[in-house]
């Protein structure tokens, strides 16, 4: 039933060859010729991540240090929702789960998926704000990016009953090259910030809007009235629907109005994307994960953060026991092996156990 | 059941100005240079007014024989203000203001008034000015009655052609009545030139002419002599008879001669029955050698006294018989106000000991860096404190308190409570604060555990009986620390067992008894490595502090039986005592660890750093450069508002210039903003930000922390991070105590996913309320928590307060702030509010006090807010920090360094003051001897520089100017205290 086997096996760093010929290759070690499946991969940040052409699996060896983990699921098991950001944090399903039954309608085009790549940030809510407007979402994934920018007081001249008035606002200050906002394209400097999170940010001042942004930071949606007024989205368009975009593509998915629902801001949702905290037992207690324990404790915050390390305990202690059979091993899976992503991958022994709720190195 | 209001300000004015006496009140008022006013009689008896212009006030003037006070303020403006009854308590009220003009085209400096005289006829008020004319103002309406100005060309006219050469008088520097003749009136100009008018024919009767610069005068109560004090140090007696118009002066002397000496400010000469008189002045000491000394003389026959005060004088006034059929002064205490404190001195007692003040108390004679609120003090722990503090007090006179008009009404406070305060010099405080008048009980000392540069016997009052000029030191004001690592961070006072622990700067944590005898013993000592021995980290902060070998002597009260010394000795961020287990637990930057006080053990240390936080590691100076930054740009800030606003205010002519000057100054801010904008960087928390190991919480509690069957004592911390650590412990009964070790081990750790500060952390039992104290169920104070239900851990952080079941700990509840409001939590704390109405009815509640000065009351368990209170100005760092609350839903907050402000969130437990001041039957003969001496020594002393561009804030908030670079000090030494 869990149906996971593992395979080792090198690849040529630096000419890695086709993606046709991999996938080729991959049937064959695993003796599964005749089945469709889905490849994919664990990126650095341990994010579950497609190989389906050339581009992204060259991007997939080039990236492996040293070792790539390649997963691959039979392709009608495959559900999208689960790369990218989603990945790991779902605690309510309602909305995915929606969404998947609304796609698998639809075929799939190999390279644009809009949910192949991982969304850094979207533009939400066109339909219900001012065209001047644009409300941004970022999105921190356990990816150690800065959010990268910064703010400032300023005055911004509203119209009011008593005609023109300069009022103190809050701007975007300064962005940080190489950082989320940055990278997002999508805020810039000068743009005015109205809201945090559906607060208005009017009346606040400099270090509040800043605490609430901190404060928020795991989900952070800004309204922005920007400073360059000419790239808004026309509303008449049929092309409103929102879309992200990527860092690793450079291809535009404007044509794709797929997940104009699913992006839409719904305080229920942001209450799901919420990370929840993470307990560890100590002490000479029977232990549930005892190696885990002793992995996070000890190494892993000192080598990278303990984000992946913290996700990682936040699933298995939560027990996520609602997730799908073969995505939710696959997830398990995943999680396990990250436990130590800038090491080399150590492949369990053992095998894997489940007993139902946790799983056991 | 809740209700905000701030109730009474306890300590000393911030910046006292002026000071008025009305003898026949009984009553004392003083001015600040914000514009504050306060009234005090007999303890309990206190009144507050603020003007609204928060200006300087700069002089103080009763009304004789009426409820009622004049004012005036650096703007020229004069305020009458009246107490009077409303609703059985008495108000003070300002009722009337008043600017005088002059004509047309007349400069305005020429109207500055600098001398003001209440007639004792209550009908009119002399005013004498800048230009040397005198105006009569009609009371109580302020109306000028021009034909009674007494101007100075008329004086003029009498005096000889050779005598100066007739320059002008130049500014009126006093006004006196006649003590025995209500018309005639005594003016002294600063030139020296001095004469007697009689207001009835309106002209000269007497002219002394003087040829020193006038300081003041003051009238023999006969009104056969007076005197008058000089700019050169000398006093001079002028006679007043009638058959000599053009008297010489009696006896002119320069006490403190013959090198040149500094102004004698003010004067009083007092008969006494025995015929000696009392002759007190200010100043006048040698210019060279004693010029920097702030005296007060008094001498008496051979007796002669220079009261040395810590501070500068502001103004004093003598208390003797105001009774006008008595022959004698009789004088009988002299109060005086200085910049810092209020010094009373008994003048009965041979010696002229010090009265010891029922308020008003010097909160910062050495500056705060903490305190700590006990309520319900048991009587027997109050009655031990009072009696060890009451040994420390026998210098003190035991006369009593002179000042004491009026009558508190306020009901007797409901309980016994304690304030501490912890003061850079390394004292703990012991305050009343169960009534209005906070007033020190006990004074406790943990220098001597120490061995620090200066020896504390090195005192200051050694001087020999030869010493001229006589000084003697007087106050208690003393804000030069010799050693601030002996500062006191944290304080914990257990009220049922009398255990104290007190924690320092340089990670010292004493553990104290109460012990009603002196006692000499040696202090156990520890050290707790909170490295635990890790690599590679040099602490480059201050050394931790040598401690004394051998036996110590304590004098009784509280005496230290166990020192920790954190290594590194960082300051001590967070601390708790649990009297029961006998443990105490201690946290800095480093990490926490646990001591057994009972067998002298340390438990554990746990090291709380993250290995890349340097900062933290280092110590304080690596801070500096950073610190030394943000210092030049605060004042360039500074720099630029006072430049940008002399600008604006440079432009004052007509309204095009105006336009232009406002637009020019637009112009600058935006090119100002341009340059420098203020920006603050927008990102999420991680692991890898400084001082997330900095522990700020501690917190004791017998709670089900590993199964739901067994509940077990248990230790839990709180980080900068966002980390709580849970400690299972584990305490042998009490009579295996002291064999068995007490062994802890860590049962759970939890990180909030938004890493903010944890700031509290409370269990609530099965009935949702939170554990009671140690030994308060062992004292029949509390019903035993329910053990049945299933316990809960609340964690508030700076962001969100977050409910967790137990011993699972998964997240049930939550509340977030930061996200919503942009407001950040500062201080929390369970407070129990009872209903007014029914009496049995109460409930816990939190109380919270965000970054941005509101108070939050928010339920328990279920995590509604319920009321909100505007309270701090959030500008004001220093006083959101030092907010304290009680467990009955009142608090206090320094508003200055030297003032708490009290208010209450229950309309249940309310101090404030309630008094009503009657008045006293008026002798049918209506001229009573009035105050004399005009308090033109605060205009004298009048420093330059405002009080800031004060934001002006209309409510409840006062204003309490600070000037700004004093918050910015604030702002360093919080940032050195480590942000707490």
């Amino acid at each position: 039933q869990f149906g996971a086997e593992f395979r080792r096996f090198s690849l040529d760093r630096y000419k890695p060859g086709k993606f046709e010929d991999f996938y080729k290759l991959i049937l064959h070690i695993h003796h599964i010729a005749n089945l469709e499946v889905m490849i994919g991969y664990a990126d650095v940040h341990g994010d579950l991540l497609p190989i389906n052409n050339d581009d992204n699996f060259f991007k997939a060896v080039s990236s492996a240090h040293p070792l790539l983990r390649v997963f691959i699921q039979r392709q009608d098991e495959v559900d999208y929702s689960n790369f990218g950001t989603n990945t790991l944090s779902r605690k309510k399903k309602a909305l995915v789960t929606l969404r998947n039954d609304n796609l698998r309608r639809r075929p799939h085009i190999n390279i644009s998926m809009p949910h192949d790549f991982r969304p850094v940030s979207s533009i939400i809510d066109v339909d219900i704000l001012p065209e001047t407007h644009r409300r941004v979402r970022l999105y921190r994934h356990g990816c150690e990016k800065p959010l990268g920018f910064y703010i400032r007081d300023g005055t911004s001249v509203r119209v009011t009953p008593h005609g023109l008035e300069k009022v103190p606002g809050i701007f975007i200050s300064r962005m940080v090259p190489g950082g989320l906002a940055e990278s997002t394209g999508l805020l810039a400097v000068n743009d005015e910030v109205l809201e945090v999170n559906g607060i208005e940010v009017a009346g606040k001042t400099l270090d509040q809007v800043t605490d609430m942004m901190i404060a928020n930071s795991h989900n952070l949606i800004i309204t922005v009235k920007p400073a360059n007024q000419r790239n808004n989205i026309i509303r008449s368009s049929r092309m409103s629907g929102s879309s992200g975009q990527s860092t690793d593509s450079t291809t535009s998915h404007h044509s794709l109005p797929t997940s104009h629902v699913l992006q839409n801001f719904h305080p229920d949702e942001m209450e799901s994307d919420e990370e929840a905290d993470i307990v560890i037992e100590g002490g000479l207690e029977p232990q549930h994960i005892p190696k885990l324990h002793s992995l996070t404790s000890s190494s892993l915050p000192r080598i990278n953060g303990s984000s992946l390390s913290h996700r990682l305990q936040r699933d298995l202690v939560l027990n996520n026991s609602s997730g799908r059979e073969s995505n939710g091993n696959i997830h398990k899976l995943l999680s396990s092996l990250k436990t130590d992503p800038r090491h080399s991958l150590v492949i369990p022994r053992g095998g894997i156990e489940e007993d139902g709720t946790v799983i056991t190195l | 059941i809740f209700s905000f209001c701030q109730t009474v300000e306890h300590g000393f004015p911030h910046q006292p100005s002026a000071l008025g006496y009305s003898p026949f009140l009984r009553l004392m008022a003083i001015g600040t240079r914000s514009g504050a006013i306060k009234l005090y009689g007999a303890p309990g008896v206190e009144f507050m007014g603020l003007h609204e212009e928060n200006n300087t006030v700069m002089q103080i003037h009763f009304i004789p024989d009426q409820c009622q006070l004049v004012t005036l303020l650096d703007d020229n403006s004069l305020h009458r203000w009246s107490l009077k009854q409303h609703g059985g308590a008495s108000e003070l009220r300002e009722e009337h203001r008043f600017t005088l003009k002059g004509p047309p085209g007349s400069p305005p400096s020429a109207m500055q008034i600098t001398a003001v005289l209440p007639h004792s006829s209550r009908e009119v008020l002399y005013l004498g000015t800048e230009s040397g004319n005198i105006f009569v103002v009609e009371l109580p309406s302020f109306r000028v009655l021009e034909d009674r100005t007494i101007t100075s060309e008329a004086v003029l006219q009498r005096v000889p052609e050779d005598y100066c050469n007739r320059r002008s008088c130049e500014l009126v520097e006093a006004l006196l009545e006649h003590p025995k003749n209500p018309d005639q009136i005594l003016i002294g100009y600063s030139r020296g030139l001095i004469f007697l008018w009689d207001l009835q024919n309106n002209k000269v009767t007497h002219l002394f002419l003087g040829t020193q610069q006038l300081e003041n005068l003051y009238w023999q109560r006969d009104g056969s002599k007076f005197v008058s004090c000089h700019y050169d140090g000398s006093y001079t007696q002028w006679p007043v008879s009638s058959d000599n118009r053009q008297p010489q002066p009696l006896e002119n002397l320069v006490p403190y001669g013959p090198f040149p000496c500094k102004a004698i400010s003010k004067i009083y000469w007092q008969t006494t029955k025995n015929g000696l008189p009392y002759i007190i002045f200010q100043g006048g000491m040698p210019r060279a050698s004693y010029g920097d000394r702030h005296s007060i003389s008094v001498v008496h026959g051979s007796q002669q006294t220079a009261f040395d005060f810590t501070s500068r004088v502001i103004d004093f006034f003598i208390i003797f018989s105001s009774e006008p059929t008595a022959e004698f002064d009789d004088p009988s205490a002299m109060v005086v106000l200085a910049e810092e404190e209020l010094v009373v001195i008994d003048l009965k007692t041979a010696g002229w000991p010090a009265v010891h003040p029922p308020y008003l108390a010097s909160l910062h004679c050495s500056a705060i860096t903490c305190s700590h609120h006990v309520s319900n003090i048991p009587l027997k722990l109050w009655e031990r404190i009072i009696s060890a503090g009451s040994k420390q007090n026998i210098h003190y006179s035991n006369m009593p308190w002179p000042i004491d008009g009026g009558t508190s009404i306020a009901p007797d406070p409901p309980q016994r409570d304690l304030l501490l305060t912890g003061h850079e010099d390394g004292t703990v405080r012991f305050w009343d604060a169960s009534g209005v008048c906070l007033h020190l009980l006990y004074k406790l000392s943990t220098v001597r555990v120490f061995l620090t540069d200066a020896d504390p016997n090195d005192n200051m009052n050694t001087l020999g009986e030869d010493e001229w000029p006589p000084l003697r030191k007087v106050g208690t004001f003393d804000p030069y620390s010799d050693d601030p690592r002996l500062g006191i961070q944290k304080i914990y006072l257990c009220k049922y067992s009398g255990y104290l622990a007190v924690a320092g700067t340089a990670g010292q944590v004493l553990v104290m008894e109460l012990n009603d005898e002196d006692a000499e013993h040696v202090v156990d000592h520890a050290e707790a490595d909170l490295l635990q021995d890790q690599e590679g980290y040099r602490w480059k902060g201050h050394e931790k502090l040598k401690t004394r070998d051998g036996p110590v002597r304590f004098e009784a009260g509280f005496q230290p039986f166990v020192l920790v010394q954190c290594q590194p000795p960082a300051v001590v961020t967070s601390l708790a005592l649990h009297s029961e287990w006998k443990l105490v637990a201690f946290g800095t930057s480093h990490g926490f660890g646990l001591f057994d006080h009972q067998q002298k053990r340390l438990v554990f240390v746990k090291c709380t750093l993250h290995p890349s936080d340097q900062l933290a590691l280092e110590g304080p100076l690596s801070r500096v450069k950073s610190l030394k930054k943000s210092l030049r740009q605060s004042f360039r800030r500074i720099r630029r508002s006072r430049v940008s606003s002399r600008k604006r205010r440079g432009g004052s002519g007509n309204a095009s210039e105006v336009q232009e000057a406002n637009a020019k100054f637009d112009q600058d801010m935006l090119q100002e903003m341009e340059l420098a904008p203020v920006q603050r960087k927008i990102e999420a928390r991680s692991a890898e930000d400084s001082f997330t190991g900095f522990v700020r919480t501690l917190y004791f509690a017998d709670t089900f922390l590993r199964d739901s069957s067994r509940h077990c004592p248990s230790l839990w911390a709180g980080t900068n991070g966002g980390t709580v650590y849970a400690f299972c412990l584990c305490v042998p009964p009490a009579e295996r105590r002291m064999d068995e070790p007490v062994r802890a081990e860590q049962a759970k750790e939890i990180q909030l996913m938004h890493r903010a500060p944890v700031v509290g952390i409370l269990v609530l039992d099965g009935r949702s309320t939170p554990l009671p104290e140690p030994l308060e169920v062992a004292h029949d104070l509390s019903k035993s928590p329910d053990m049945q239900g299933s316990h809960q851990l609340l964690v508030v952080s700076e962001e969100q307060f977050k409910v967790f079941t137990l011993p699972k700990v998964s997240s049930k509840l939550k509340l977030k702030l930061t996200a919503l409001e942009g407001c950040r939590v500062r201080k929390v704390t369970v407070a129990n509010f009872s209903s007014c109405k029914t009496d049995d009815y109460s409930e816990n509640d939190l109380a919270v006090l965000t970054n941005l000065g509101d108070i939050q009351i928010i339920s328990l368990p279920f995590l509604k807010l319920q009321i909100r209170y505007p309270c701090i100005r959030k500008e004001d760092v220093s006083g959101i920090a030092s907010c304290v609350f009680t467990k009955y839903g009142q608090g206090f907050y320094l508003i200055s360094p030297s003032e708490f402000e009290r208010f209450s969130l229950s309309t249940k437990w309310l101090v404030e003051p309630r008094c009503i001041v009657d008045m006293p039957e008026v002798t049918s003969n209506n001229h009573v001897h009035t105050k004399s001496g005009t308090e033109n020594a605060a205009r004298k002393s009048r420093s330059s520089g405002g009080c800031g561009e004060d934001e002006r804030k209309s409510g409840r908030l006062m204003e309490h100017a600070l000037l700004n670079d004093e918050k910015v000090l604030k702002e360093i030494q919080s940032t050195l205290e480590g942000g707490r």
